[in-house]
């Protein structure tokens, strides 16, 4: 396969443009330019918050640094907080073609609108000259996430994902599974598994985070969806989730924004540092999907079992469907059928190849159906977290 | 994995597991080969959701992956369905739909 090489090195599987709105007053102006580019490769991503974040800076950061990103259209209204300056400029030091489009000193809508969907037409030009280079698999970062459970995503689509990252991470790859709330009771299956006692011991401290960091709130990250589609507890539910996780040994933990130094299994801490300021975290599923996109992922497998038809900006997903009845019902949102483990006896092996396969092909250029109809979700909000301590990423 | 003294609907996911995931639904009145022995199944068990293989005392913990997933709220027995009307998590409450949730 062929991908588009980036001044880090890094290659992308994409080459896309995003419209990058910088608070929610904004929002509409971004909108109106990236709708005139429908199909085109151009994605509207933003944060909607005026008070400022680090957290929310550094995603956007890395967001619009990412190796499937060519080009970068900043939106802003003018008086909000967010630093849109040191924004540009590390666009700019990538090498990356990037223009601020500010409503208040353009003159408002009309004017706005109109200039940035004339940057971004002539960028779009450029970039369709970019050279590509040759890809290993050995190049790919992949997330992995489920959502939309129900009590077929822990028996089918999840472990056939953990035979895949397996595979992936034979070749090279770097592979991240998250959400430290749902792996709650899981713990010990992972330090065990760890690179090093030390690292061992941080995944320890980061679930026992989770818990309490849900406690807190009274509300494990469960929906009433889970329970319809058989889950009956956050155990259950976690160690279903955690099943994605393969069997390799679990490399590092990084948190959003932390790109794998090398191949390997990452777990992600998403759970915010210090006590919970601002509300829930991951209030859904895309939020997730962002962070690891952040932290350099390409494409994300997204397994589910009661059906879930997101895609994601910037980096595809590949939908593995748990269920045979829902891969009956809504097969035109779905990638891989991993319902033919109960309905077929295929094997997780087979289905974990599949997968695998899928991959390729999408980093080669073949559209997700999610990409095909159009998924482009985003979500950004506020968290704050610590940076990793030494311990989490062993050699 | 399934084994001959069970119904092949039945998904055992490890050798000490006291409940079993089921492949297709199991339809309430059906006799079924579980361990050997033929039980009545009392209640409808969904694709995917849970079914005892052997009696649970109130209290007990509920086993599934060789791991724990909670404990029973009330006794079941052989074929019974396992879920939110008998299980409960040793961690945090589980919210389903109609019960109010403050946070």
């Amino acid at each position: 396969m062929n991908g588009y090489l980036r001044s880090d090195g890094r290659k992308g599987i994409r080459n896309v443009v995003i419209v990058a709105y910088l608070v929610e007053c904004a929002h509409h102006v971004a909108r109106e330019i990236a709708d005139s580019f429908r199909g085109h490769d151009v994605h509207l991503i933003g944060f909607p918050g005026c008070f400022p974040n680090a957290y929310a800076d550094r995603v956007m950061r890395q967001l619009a640094t990412h190796p499937n990103v060519g080009a970068a259209l900043l939106v802003s209204l003018g008086c909000e907080s967010f630093d849109r300056n040191g924004l540009g400029q590390a666009i700019g030091v990538s090498g990356r073609p990037v223009h601020s489009v500010v409503i208040q000193e353009s003159g408002g809508t009309a004017t706005s609108v109109a200039e940035g969907q004339r940057w971004v037409e002539e960028t779009r030009k450029r970039l369709a000259k970019t050279p590509t280079v040759e890809m290993e698999t050995s190049d790919l970062v992949v997330a992995t996430i489920c959502g939309g459970s129900d009590a077929t995503s822990g028996l089918t689509a999840n472990p056939a994902v953990g035979r895949a990252s397996d595979l992936l991470i034979q070749q090279g790859a770097a592979v991240i599974f998250e959400e430290t709330g749902e792996l709650i009771g899981c713990e010990r299956f992972m330090a065990a598994r760890a690179a090093n006692e030390g690292l061992g011991r941080e995944i320890v401290a980061c679930v026992e985070k989770a818990a309490r960091y849900y406690t807190a709130f009274g509300h494990s990250s469960f929906a009433p969806g889970n329970a319809d589609g058989g889950l009956t507890t956050i155990e259950e539910k976690s160690l279903g989730a955690y099943s994605k996780s393969g069997k390799s040994t679990i490399s590092g933990l990084i948190k959003p924004g932390d790109v794998p130094p090398h191949g390997g299994l990452y777990l992600m801490d998403v759970v915010p540092d210090g006590e919970p300021r601002f509300g829930y975290p991951n209030i859904s599923d895309n939020a997730e999907i962002v962070e690891m996109i952040a932290s350099g992922a390409h494409v994300t497998l997204f397994t589910t079992g009661c059906g879930s038809v997101v895609g994601s900006a910037i980096s595809p997903v590949i939908k593995v469907c748990a269920n045979p009845d829902t891969f009956r019902r809504l097969g035109d949102d779905m990638d891989v059928n991993a319902g033919r483990i109960l309905e077929e006896n295929a094997s997780l092996d087979e289905v974990g190849q599949e997968i695998v396969d899928t991959i390729l092909r999408v980093a080669s250029g073949e559209a997700t159906r999610s990409e095909a109809l159009g998924h482009q979700e985003f979500i950004l909000t506020y968290k704050t977290f610590d940076p990793i301590g030494p311990s989490c990423l062993p050699g | 994995m399934t084994d001959s003294s069970n119904d092949p609907r039945l998904l055992r996911l490890a050798e000490n597991d006291n409940i079993c995931a089921t492949r297709s639904t199991i339809e309430a009145g059906e006799a079924i080969m579980i361990g050997g022995h033929e039980v009545t199944v009392p209640r409808q068990v969904p694709i995917g959701h849970k079914i005892a293989v052997r009696a649970i005392e109130a209290g007990e913990t509920v086993f599934k992956y060789g791991a724990p997933i909670g404990s029973a709220t009330e006794f079941i027995g052989p074929g019974d369905y396992v879920h939110t009307h008998n299980l409960k998590s040793d961690y945090l409450p589980t919210y389903a739909r109609g019960t109010s949730h403050e946070s």
